[in-house]
């Protein structure tokens, strides 16, 4: 199984090196993307093997770094994380495809380093592999988002990122080195073997947190994402917020709950918790203010990071206070929503993508009606949207559920502080919910439904086939795993106990998905036929009574005067605008979290133009993170600066007090174990 | 025979509440319209406005897709589910396994979440502008409801409707001022959600403040027919939520037991009607709030609803 795995890395790699002479021939995108598709659907094959049984125990490469070989291996977590990344790589690959149009070499070339990346990074069974992997999926990517760099805020976007992929990198290098110790042996096995402990466990916790939470776009390190995700071509875009930032949790559940041991204590899953509940509000509350498809898209995968975070927190604290049961449900709770928000959230990229093709703009305000031209993407976005906005019986609602049962159980660790903290965050999630509803409800209201905002929109066509079906797929995927939450769970059982220590045995039936013995259920297939059962006989009995079609005539619209003949999809003034369905929320929360301002432009007395409403907001992370450590880089350059006025002896004391100072600290590890 | 007896609890209590509901909507009605020296409307008049407009073909706007012909039947369609898990006059219903109040609140959310897309469906000003505030409200009402079901949770071991009401009507708990303080939560969560006075005015037609009404706006005849079914039994379930679980009394048990099952009618009535009385007497009591007052009043049922757990909390450490 691993040779399989190795070769198809393998085969990604090669098709990178062989992208640019391929793209030269012109066959190259589709070589690329047909491999990519490939490429990904056998990493789903065989990780689904893995989860049913056929774990592949970790094996040494005959490479590898002087002091050691890298170890590559799939056990149940990988493989869970494995399945994800496969399966949104073939939508996103089937999209690419399907779409056409020119590729520029370099994006051909960094695609599939890109999926080699996370593949790699889930594959490796020793840190510098998973490292390895990690910064090869952080660069590809950052090829990819600077792809449209004739764009300035595509460069400037992709600055940012490099910024904080450098950064995570810097954290999680020493978090490594950490918990290596000084015996220096990196293999999963050996760091299992001496968990962290004391300082050095909380500094662990604080430099994972900071370095794959910045990648996974966790509050207050996510000032990259709502602007490097849309910069990226679509189906790099939904590889990112899908599966990239999947990765990155996986990082951290690998790190902090597998790799540091069961033994920590119950502080250890605050981090997460807190990091988590906050991501979660503002992503969702940023999402109802954003005024860009793909930016408010983005900014819904912070909500959704959130969630999940909050899932692997409760999960670590449960254990720590020896609640193994419900460790599971909340990890099994973050596992699920982990898969279900890979798909749904590709599918609303590529579906978004789609709409920047179609309408040639994402902007919402230049947007409107498409569900008359496009609908094939307008179902299947609709599928996506009540998924995001956690509907029973989609999938969004089944792992939200768990995660929100495991919410309410998270009294019974028994420390009142926690308990506090508990209620606190049960608010603060069922906040995200709703407003995540909101704000999939106004996406969905202003792309695909009112009227056209702009001539262009109403020349929109729904893609070719292949682009059809990779909407179809994760829209398919998205309905069936929302009724077979427990078979699901089932299948992630051995990711359950590496992350839990307990799996749900006997609480994850094929139909049922329960708590415990007399405890909460949830069936969602029973809850999906309820459902229809009682649409079909409303329709049924209202169809008996009432005359059959329907009459259509002029929507009557409260009173407002017919648009005059040169606006042939009527005033969009009095249709409501993206800073108009965002105004409750931005009155009643965002200008508390968000400095949202807004302010009405009245034209003066006689001149018939209207009046315009201007709303913005800052995100408090580049006012209180960025524009700090902005203001601190500038001092510390001015400071170096004064370098290069040093003597050569001076230099050469430089190099010299450095070694000093290494040496030094190693002795005062080794002396301290 | 259980499985039988639960399958005929069932269709009772559907047919119970479907009864219900307009008589539901039209009493209130009817007991405003007295309490403020009115004659009003006959209670009955609900029902008769809906076999008039089903009977009516409905006028759509030429650029209606198909969201404003399917969100109705959708609403109805959820309305209907939850209001067939909420048990009435007897627990033990061959539902009772999914009736899972998490899984209600969703099912209420798909509903709203119909309502809203079918507002911004044609493009009119006021659907969009109802359709942004309803969400908006949601996203206040969800929490304070989370929180309200965390007390219920905590003391009865489940978010399961059906145990939990089991578990209340046995007494063994006591009276709790923890679910005193989620009740006033709930009540508060009710109000907002059905869109009644002071978040919103049911009777209100063509006003600024307007929020459910402006997004059926453009709706007429059958698909009017069903957004009023879908509002009533919203209120039916809600009122039928709130006796279920703080008022529990007279319900029959599990099983066959016809007898048990006409007191539980009885009792079911009753409480609905004294719930009826109350809401309206509220109703005309205070007047509508502003539309970003809204905040404040279910951030106080969110507060509260957060005392509660904390004070079952520091009670359970104490005892």
């Amino acid at each position: 199984m691993l040779t399989a795995l190795t070769a198809l890395l393998g085969g990604l790699i090669l098709l990178a090196l062989l992208a640019v002479p391929l793209a030269r021939l012109g066959v190259g995108a589709r070589i690329v993307h047909g491999g990519c598709l490939l490429a990904c659907l056998g990493f789903a094959a065989i990780a689904l093997a893995a989860l049913a049984g056929a774990e592949a125990a970790p094996a040494p490469l005959p490479l590898g770094p002087p002091w050691g070989p890298m170890w590559l291996g799939l056990d149940a977590l990988s493989a869970w994380f494995l399945l994800l990344v496969g399966l949104t790589g073939a939508c996103s690959a089937l999209f690419a495809l399907g779409r056409g149009g020119d590729h520029p070499p370099r994006v051909l070339a960094a695609f599939p380093l890109f999926l080699a990346g996370m593949a790699l990074t889930l594959l490796a069974a020793d840190a510098l592999t998973l490292l390895l992997g990690f910064e090869a999926m952080s660069l590809a990517s950052w090829a990819l988002v600077a792809a449209d760099h004739d764009r300035e805020e595509n460069r400037r976007a992709a600055r940012l990122y490099l910024v904080f992929a450098a950064f995570g990198a810097a954290c999680l290098v020493p978090a490594i080195g950490l918990m290596a110790g000084a015996s220096g042996d990196l293999a999963f096995a050996a760091l299992r073997e001496a968990p962290p402990q004391g300082w050095r466990a909380a500094l662990v916790l604080a430099l994972v947190v900071a370095g794959a939470g910045s990648k996974a776009g966790l509050v207050p390190l996510h000032g990259w994402l709502p602007l490097a995700h849309p910069a990226a071509p679509s189906h790099v875009s939904a590889l990112m917020s899908g599966a990239m930032t999947k990765v990155a949790l996986y990082v951290v559940a690998r790190l902090l709950l597998d790799l540091a041991g069961p033994a920590q204590p119950l502080w250890w899953g605050l981090p997460l918790l807190v990091l988590g509940a906050a991501s979660a509000v503002l992503g969702a509350l940023r999402a109802n203010l954003e005024e860009e498809g793909k930016t408010l898209l983005a900014c819904s995968t912070i909500e959704n990071v959130g969630l999940i975070a909050i899932g692997l927190g409760l999960a670590a604290c449960f254990r720590a206070a020896d609640l193994g049961p419900l460790a599971a449900v909340a990890a099994g709770g973050a596992l699920l929503h982990a898969m279900n928000h890979a798909l749904f959230k590709t599918l609303l990229f590529l579906g978004m993508g789609e709409v920047g093709h179609g309408a040639a703009t994402r902007r919402l305000d230049r947007l409107g009606g498409l569900v008359h031209v496009m609908p094939w993407t307008a179902g299947c976005m609709l599928v996506g949207a009540l998924a995001a906005a956690s509907l029973p019986p989609l999938s969004g609602f089944a792992g939200e559920w768990l995660l929100l049962q495991a919410l309410l159980a998270a009294w019974r660790v028994g420390e009142l502080g926690f308990q506090v903290l508990a209620v606190a965050l049960a608010a603060l999630a069922a906040l995200a919910a709703a407003l995540a509803a909101a704000a999939m409800v106004r996406m969905f209201g202003l792309v695909f439904l009112g009227r056209f905002r702009a001539p262009r929109t109403a020349g929109a066509q729904d893609g070719p086939l292949a682009a059809r079906l990779s909407l179809l797929l994760p829209a398919g995927l998205t309905v069936l795993f929302g009724l077979i939450p427990g078979p699901m769970l089932a299948l992630a059982e051995g990711a359950l106990r590496i992350l839990a220590r307990a799996d749900m045995a006997g609480r994850a039936g094929p139909v049922v998905l329960r708590l415990g013995d007399g405890a909460a259920a949830y069936l969602p297939a029973l809850v999906a036929l309820l459902l229809l059962a009682c649409g079909g006989a409303v329709w049924w009995l209202v169809r008996r009574r009432s005359p059959a079609g329907v009459a259509h005539g002029p929507a009557w619209d409260c009173g407002f005067a017919a648009a005059p003949p040169h606006l042939p999809f009527g005033d969009p003034l009095t249709q409501p605008s993206p800073a108009g369905l965002g105004q409750p929320l931005r009155r009643m929360l965002g200008a508390p979290l968000l400095g949202a301002t807004e302010a009405v432009h009245m034209p003066p007395p006689g001149d018939p133009s209207p009046a315009r409403l201007a709303a913005g907001f800052r995100d408090p992370s580049f006012a209180l993170l960025l524009a700090p450590l902005d203001r601190l880089r500038d001092a510390v350059v001015a400071q170096a600066e004064r370098l290069r006025g040093l003597s050569i002896r001076q230099a050469l004391m430089l190099p010299f007090a450095t070694l000093v100072g290494l040496l030094a600290l190693i002795a005062w590890l080794e002396g301290g174990r | 025979m259980t499985a039988l007896a639960a399958v005929i609890t069932q269709l009772l209590h559907l047919a119970l509440v479907l009864a219900a509901a307009p008589l539901v909507v039209g009493g209130v009605r009817w007991l405003k319209a007295r309490m403020m020296g009115r004659r009003g409307p006959h209670p009955l008049q609900p029902l008769r406005d809906l076999s008039k407009l089903l009977s009516k073909r409905p006028v759509l706007a030429e650029n209606a897709s198909w969201i404003s012909r399917a969100a109705p039947y959708a609403a109805a369609g959820t309305a209907v589910a939850a209001v067939a898990l909420v048990p009435s006059f007897a627990r033990g219903m061959a539902f009772a396994p999914l009736g899972d109040l998490l899984l209600i609140a969703g099912l209420l959310a798909a509903g709203r979440v119909a309502m809203a897309l079918a507002g911004l469906d044609v493009g009119t000003a006021f659907g969009g502008l109802g359709a942004a505030r309803e969400m908006s409200f949601a996203a206040f009402a969800e929490p304070a409801l989370l929180v309200a079901v965390l007390s219920v949770a905590i003391l009865a071991g489940t978010t399961g409707l059906d145990a939990a009401a089991a578990l209340f009507q046995d007494g063994a708990l006591g009276l709790r001022v923890s679910l005193a303080l989620a009740l006033i939560a709930l009540l508060a969560v009710a109000v907002a959600e059905n869109a009644r006075i002071p978040v919103d005015n049911p009777a209100t037609h063509l006003e600024l403040t307007m929020v459910h009404e402006a997004m059926i706006l453009e709706a007429s005849g059958r698909h009017l027919a069903l957004w009023e079914a879908a509002a009533a039994l919203r209120l039916t379930l809600w009122l039928a939520l709130l006796a279920a679980l703080f008022v529990p009394f007279g319900t029959a048990p599990a099983g066959f037991a016809p007898l048990a099952w006409a007191v539980g009618v009885l009792a079911w009535v009753a409480k609905m009607a004294a719930l009826c009385l109350a809401l309206a007497a509220f109703e005309s009591a205070i007047a509508k709030m502003r539309v970003f007052r809204v905040p404040e009043f279910l951030g106080v049922a969110l507060l509260l609803g957060v005392l509660g757990a904390i004070l079952l909390f520091v009670s359970t450490r104490l005892a």
